[in-house]
Formats: structure tokens, C-alpha cells, sequence
């Protein structure tokens, strides 16, 4: 089995642990019982998509890992998820920023991955395909209620476009791990995704009168190849504590 | 999730007009009252008290639970402990849309809650301090509402017994998979199964709490009762919640925190020892280890989200002042 399927199906499981990881710290702390519920119900999908993808990486390492192995016990150096799901909460715009540029990005690449030559990976996509279509419709639909709600949930949510927009960019650079999943067929080229993803939220952000934030500028990456921000290690201490602390034990 | 503390104001059963002689025999027939039809003010208010308090212990409750979200020991307890906790979510938003029905707003009740004019079930205030604490909780905590909760599924007010049904749904299912990590916790390693003592040590008192006040003190049971709103006192509750768990706790090879707990044939029961009701009204009072926590993190989210909410409305006025203008 290759290591380049492992390191690929690492990076979108990773993605989608860390965030819901991200999401369910706001369990029971939304700002209205509908969001508290429907953001619970996002980190869950994730958690499912987490869990498949992780569990699929752990049988293409073949040496006895599982889905708990994987979550558990790496270090952050480890971990193959954009820097853009690490990215602390924030404020509620914040997250919800986030998760529009996520939902938006992920939305597209799930589709690539329906036509994956992977039949394993294929199946996942087309599970959670579905899910993440009805996040960013929900993440849109915020966008616009937010962005032209009252001058000051415009202003937050611009603030918060403007904070986590640089984090956008890794989403769509490619490296040699994507190249060789290209070439067999198995996954795609980032940078092939980014003209529709920038055209969506383009769309959105006209309909929710906000700015789209400058090109170019910094653009930090090297999440995918496991050099994190300082955030991941603390997110990791914590969701791993109990794992760590008592090795061996079974849960 | 709730504790059967509720002050049904000044029953007297001489002071029934017709109208009240006429609600109550409709009751004792078993019909449901329905939120057209007319009821007793004092009916209405317990109500709104009871199903608020109800709504707003679900809502105080995901605290202590999502405290262990971020730390579950494995991805599938975490998937379990997240649906688990929205489920609490979801009875809090039924209880409130039930209570609405009486006349009351979510925004009012909510306020309640904030202020502290409103009480919720006083065992949140204790705090989740190991991962076995959320066993315990689902065992012990969502047992005794379950006991509480059935027969609240044929009480008198419709809206509130159809919540019921769906509530105490998933509330089983909250029990069993409490009940299954404490399993895990006493089949693990010697430090795991202290754990899960140490958490029925703590949990075990504030859980015989929650059935409220010993009957003799309870003092306005009867009416409650008479209006099917209340089907059984708290002490045969409590009594049903004894007898179920204990057995459930040897079964894990734990031991219940009380010397005093031993079946007696005669009765039919298991006795057991006195409870520190100082301890009860200490925490109902606000005195317990985490009220002021809890709601502090329930003020700051609501005030957090002030301006979210206030954009969702100002965006759905002017929605709606585009489609004015486009008919215009």
C-alpha cells in the first residue's frame, strides 16, 4: 500500500477531526438552542467522515493501527489537517467564517473524490458528500443573514473573513503527495479546485455585502505536511489527555 | 432532566368554583387538557414553573456533560457523548415550545433562568471531574429522570406528556450508554474502576436528591397530584430508583456509598440511610460548588450571542420589507 494513500486519507481525516474537534467546544455555549444544536450536528458529521477516513488510513498502514491510534496517539507533527481547522474558535463569527471557507472548499473536493478510483474513498465521498452540502448551504445562508443583518454582525463577520482568509490558501497548493494521488486516478490537484471554490464564495459574499479580502499577501501553509500552528499541540493535549494518561486501557 | 421541587402556590380543594369542579372531573375522567382550553390560573402557572424548570435543567445540564466532549477517550465515546448532549438540547427546545403553549415566551423563561428567578435541577451544580463522571451522570442522573419522566407521559397537559414520550425515548438510551462506560470503567484497569467508585461516591447522594423533598415535607404534592402532574410522590420514586440501582451496582462490583442500603423482604425493598437534606437546600439555594459556574457560562453565552440574534431579526425584517416592496 502506498504511503502517498495513507498521507492522503491522513489529510482529510485529520481535517475534519480537528474540526469538529474545534466545533464541539462550543457545545452548549451557542449563542441560540437552534445553533447549539445545529453546530453539534456539523461536528458530528465531521466526527463520522473522521472516523471512516481515519479508520481507512489505519488499515493502509497495516500495522495494527485503528481510528483511536491515529487521533490518539500522534504528536501535532504528525497530524496532516490545514492549518485553517486548527484555527481557535474565536468569537461566533470567527467559527462561522471558518466553516464557510471549509464547508465551501470541502463541498468541492468531496465531489472530485465521487469519481475517485479508490472505491473505499469514493464510498466516503459520496456519504459525505451529502452532509457537507447541507453545511455550506447552512454556512452560506449565515453568511448572508450575518453579513446583511445589522451594521455590527457585518462588521464582525468582515473582521473575522479578514483574520482567517490567509489560512484559505493551503487548501489549494499542491504538493508531491497529490501529485502522485493525481496521478492514479485515486485523488485530485488542489490548485484545480480554487477558480469554482473562489467564484462560490465570491457569489456569496455579493449576496451577503461583504468584502472579498485582497489577494496575495501572507499565506501560511505546512499543515498538510505536518508543521502546525502553536494551536494544535494544546488542542491535541486536551482531546488526548485520557488516552495518554492511562496507555493500555481500553474505553 | 428535573427535580420534583415545584411550589404549586395555595391549593384549596373547598375554593374550586364550577369551572374548576368541571377542569378537575375532566381530569380524573383522563382527558387531556389542551392549551385552548380553559384551565385554572394556578394550574397554568405550576405548569409554566414545572415544564420551564424542566426545560431550563436540560439546558444547564449539556454543561457538565460537553465539560468532557474535547477529552473522550475514544472517537466512539465522543460520537456518543456529542448526539447525547444535542439530545438534551433538543428536549430543552420541546419543553420550552411546550411551555409556550401556556402563554409564557422563551424569552421570558430564559430570563428566568439568567436572573435566577428560575431554578433547574440542583444536581448540575455539581461538578464533572473524571470521564467516569459522565457514566455516572447517564447511569444514575438520567435514570432518575427516566423514573420521574415516564409518568409524566400520561399526565393531564398534552403538549407536556407528548414531550415526554420523545424525552423519555432518548433518555433511555442516555442511561444505557452511561451505564456502558461505567461497564467499560469496572471490566478496565484498577485505576479506571476507582474511577468509576470515586464517581458513584459523588454522584450517588445528589441523584437520590433529585426526587425532591421527603413526601412529608413536600407540601404541595397533593394538588399536583390531583391534577395529574404529578403521578407519584417523591419518595416512591425514590424508593423505584433505590431498588433499580442497586442491584445495577453490584453488578458492576461497585459499592453504594451508604452502609445502610440492605434489601428488606418484608418490604419488598431495598432500606436506606438518611439524606443530608442540609446539603440539598444548600445547593437549591445557590450554594453549590458550581451554581454560580453554571450560570455564568449560560449569561455569557446569551450575551455573546446577542449579536447574532439581533442580526438574524434585523435581516429577516428586511427580507421582508423587500418582498412589501416587490408587491408594492
Amino acid at each position: 500500500m502506498s504511503t502517498a494513500r495513507y498521507e492522503y486519507l491522513l489529510r482529510f481525516g485529520d481535517n475534519a477531526l480537528i474540526l469538529s474537534q474545534r466545533l464541539g467546544e462550543w457545545c452548549g455555549k451557542g449563542p441560540a438552542l437552534e445553533e447549539d444544536m445545529a453546530l453539534t450536528n456539523v461536528a458530528l458529521d465531521l466526527l463520522g467522515q473522521a472516523r471512516l477516513l481515519l479508520s481507512l488510513a489505519a488499515e493502509a498502514a497495516g500495522n495494527g493501527a485503528d481510528e483511536d491510534s491515529l487521533a490518539y496517539h500522534r504528536d501535532d507533527r504528525a497530524f496532516r489537517n490545514v492549518l485553517l481547522v486548527e484555527q481557535p474558535n474565536g468569537n461566533y463569527a470567527d467559527t462561522l467564517a471558518r466553516q464557510f471557507l471549509f464547508d465551501a472548499w470541502s463541498s468541492l473536493a468531496l465531489r472530485r473524490l465521487l469519481s475517485s478510483s479508490d472505491a473505499a474513498i469514493a464510498a466516503i465521498a459520496e456519504k459525505a458528500v451529502k452532509e457537507v452540502s447541507y453545511h455550506l448551504r447552512r454556512s452560506s445562508d449565515l453568511m448572508v443573514r450575518l453579513g446583511d443583518g445589522t451594521e455590527r454582525s457585518r462588521a464582525m463577520l468582515q473582521t473575522a473573513i479578514d483574520k482567517v482568509w490567509p489560512y484559505s490558501h493551503e487548501l489549494f497548493i499542491g504538493d508531491a503527495v497529490d501529485a502522485e494521488m493525481t496521478a492514479a486516478g485515486i485523488g485530485f490537484d488542489p490548485a484545480s479546485v480554487h477558480d469554482e471554490w473562489l467564484a462560490y464564495v465570491r457569489e456569496v459574499f455579493a449576496e451577503a455585502t461583504l468584502k472579498l479580502p485582497a489577494a496575495g499577501g501572507w499565506m501560511p501553509k505546512g499543515g498538510k505536511q505536518g508543521l502546525h500552528s502553536e494551536h494544535l499541540s494544546k488542542l491535541l493535549a486536551e482531546m488526548q489527555v485520557l488516552q495518554r494518561s492511562h496507555p493500555g486501557a481500553s474505553w | 432532566m428535573y427535580a420534583q421541587m415545584v411550589d404549586t402556590g395555595s391549593p384549596s380543594a373547598t375554593s374550586l368554583d364550577e369551572r374548576e369542579a368541571r377542569f378537575q372531573s375532566r381530569i380524573d375522567d383522563g382527558i387531556r387538557v389542551e392549551p385552548q382550553d380553559w384551565m385554572p390560573d394556578r394550574y397554568r402557572k405550576t405548569l409554566i414553573r414545572q415544564i420551564s424548570q424542566h426545560a431550563h435543567s436540560e439546558i444547564v445540564g449539556q454543561l457538565p456533560e460537553g465539560n468532557w466532549i474535547t477529552r473522550a477517550p475514544s472517537l466512539k465515546r465522543k460520537a456518543i457523548l456529542l448526539a447525547k448532549v444535542q439530545d438534551e438540547a433538543g428536549h430543552g427546545l420541546y419543553l420550552y415550545s411546550a411551555a409556550e403553549t401556556l402563554g409564557i415566551t422563551r424569552d421570558q423563561m430564559v430570563d428566568d433562568l439568567h436572573t435566577g428567578k428560575a431554578k433547574y435541577s440542583s444536581i448540575f451544580n455539581y461538578p464533572t471531574l473524571t470521564w467516569a463522571d459522565v457514566g455516572a451522570i447517564g447511569w444514575l442522573v438520567d435514570g432518575s429522570a427516566i423514573m420521574n419522566q415516564i409518568p409524566l407521559c400520561r399526565c393531564s397537559y398534552g403538549p407536556y406528556a407528548r414531550a415526554m414520550i420523545r424525552v423519555c425515548k432518548e433518555e433511555a438510551f442516555h442511561m444505557r450508554q452511561g451505564y456502558d462506560i461505567m461497564l467499560a470503567l469496572c471490566a478496565g484497569t484498577p485505576e479506571q474502576k476507582a474511577m468509576a467508585q470515586d464517581a458513584l461516591n459523588r454522584w450517588w447522594w445528589p441523584s437520590l436528591m433529585m426526587f425532591g423533598p421527603p413526601d412529608g415535607d413536600s407540601v404541595h404534592s397533593a394538588q399536583s397530584q390531583a391534577w395529574k402532574i404529578k403521578l407519584f410522590t417523591n419518595d416512591e420514586l425514590r424508593q423505584k430508583m433505590v431498588d433499580q440501582t442497586v442491584p445495577q451496582a453490584e453488578h458492576l462490583g461497585l459499592v453504594v456509598p451508604d452502609p445502610a442500603v440492605k434489601w428488606n423482604a418484608e418490604r419488598g425493598h431495598y432500606d436506606y440511610g438518611d439524606i443530608d437534606w442540609e446539603e440539598f437546600y444548600n445547593v437549591v439555594k445557590g450554594n453549590g460548588p458550581c451554581n454560580r459556574e453554571r450560570l455564568e457560562v449560560r449569561n455569557k453565552a446569551w450575551t455573546d450571542g446577542e449579536w447574532f440574534r439581533d442580526a438574524l431579526v434585523a435581516h429577516a425584517d428586511k427580507q421582508a420589507q423587500r418582498l412589501t416592496a416587490q408587491a408594492a
